[in-house]
């Protein structure tokens, strides 16, 4: 795990492969560094960190920030698997352009989690040779993981409530 | 410790000599008229071929290989030695619908799964029966959200076991709840059951084999799956 100053120090050399707009932000917190960029530049900072040996994309995850804007998150961590370090890197989309570059193309392991997070959270990725729905049914309406996404699922009568006269079959 | 002997037979051990004699007699043809009337009366038991019928069903289930979740794990140990549902002659679990008569659902079904299982329970050959087994597919449990569906909105069920998951005991319970209704009811197919007619996928005309082509639908080339003509 880079330190607060080797995250630094990446983000530094980043800055200076990519121009000054290259990182928007860095985070150490709890021991985990985490870079923040803007979602157009995901695929040359991936293919930079992956330069400095960080070869492994080891996840993406998606996340939805409900009520903050931009909503909907995406996350890459990255694995040196050599020297046993990790690094997150985190990008910010609005939910009404939910568009991010596809890292298919240069990292294949990305193709089932990009569609996970499409499926999840209806993040849409560029140049994904096939994204479309891994999880639910491919006719399935709306974005599940998304927080104001209804939980669904059936009322269920419990003994307890009958008393209380919360009978839905009522 | 002491041994005590224990007559076998009923009465006296000159009967018993007798009727093992008879027994020899009856085997060799030499039994005749009143005395084979009386051995025949003594070793028949007259009963309808649909209750005998649902006595053997009732009392070998074959139930399919299918588990969904957690629960398949519990329902694996009622065949093992500390269960062992062979006591009751449900033991032998069948790998393919065709062969099963009883749908053990072992776990929480997705939505994308509800199709399959629905499926897997319309291959399987009249007449058959189907478990919920634990909280999920019955009432959801603790997966009670956008993914998860109950088992009773796509198909019917017969007998729901609850727990999170059940104990094997439990499970077994439900077996013979069920064989309990098989024997008392008699059997009928599960849309007269549940009130299921007019559900049917396929129209008779539809499934009417055509008499030139003599083969039965969709059955092409030989194989072992193909039809004789």
């Amino acid at each position: 795990m880079p330190d607060a100053t080797g995250l630094e120090l990446i983000a530094q050399d980043l800055r200076g492969a990519h121009g000054d707009d290259a990182v928007v932000g860095t985070l150490f917190f709890r021991g985990k560094a985490a870079i923040d960029i803007a979602p157009a530049r995901v695929n040359e900072t991936l293919a930079f960190l992956r330069e400095r040996g960080f070869n492994f994309l080891a996840s993406v995850h998606g996340l939805d920030y409900y009520p903050e804007e931009p909503r909907l998150g995406v996350q890459y961590e990255m694995l040196d698997m050599t020297a046993v370090d990790r690094i997150t890197v985190r990008l910010r989309v609005p939910i009404d352009a939910p568009n991010v570059p596809s890292a298919t193309p240069d990292w294949p392991t990305a193709d089932h989690q990009e569609r996970e997070v499409y499926d999840m959270f209806g993040v849409i990725f560029d140049g994904h040779p096939d994204l479309r729905r891994i999880l639910m049914p491919e006719d399935y309406e709306g974005f599940p993981q998304r927080r104001d996404f209804p939980v669904g699922g059936e009322p269920v009568l419990f003994t307890k409530d009958a008393a209380s006269g919360e009978d839905y079959t009522q | 410790m002491e041994i005590t002997r224990q007559q076998l037979g009923r009465g006296d051990g000159g009967a018993f000599r007798a009727r093992q004699l008879n027994a020899r007699r009856m085997l060799s043809g030499e039994l005749e008229n009143d005395d084979l009337d009386t051995y025949v009366e003594e070793r028949l038991m007259t009963t309808t071929l649909e209750k005998a019928a649902n006595w053997a069903r009732g009392n070998a289930f074959m139930p399919a290989t299918f588990g969904l979740a957690c629960c398949a794990m519990e329902m694996m140990a009622i065949v093992d030695q500390r269960m062992d549902i062979a006591r009751f002659g449900f033991e032998a679990l069948r790998a393919s619908p065709r062969q099963a008569d009883l749908l053990i659902m072992s776990g929480r079904i997705s939505i994308k799964m509800a199709p399959v299982v629905r499926r897997i329970y319309d291959q399987m050959l009249e007449p058959r029966w189907a478990i919920a087994m634990g909280a999920c597919c019955s009432s959801q449990g603790v997966f009670n959200n956008y993914a998860i569906v109950p088992a009773d909105k796509f198909m019917p069920v017969d007998v729901h076991v609850p727990g999170c998951p059940p104990r094997p005991e439990a499970l077994m319970h439900g077996i013979l709840k069920l064989r309990a209704m098989i024997l008392a009811k008699p059997d009928l197919s599960w849309r007269t059951r549940y009130g299921g007619g007019g559900t049917e996928e396929f129209v008779e005309s539809e499934l009417a084999i055509d008499p030139v082509a003599g083969h039965s639908i969709g059955v092409s080339g030989g194989g072992r799956m193909g039809t004789s003509a």
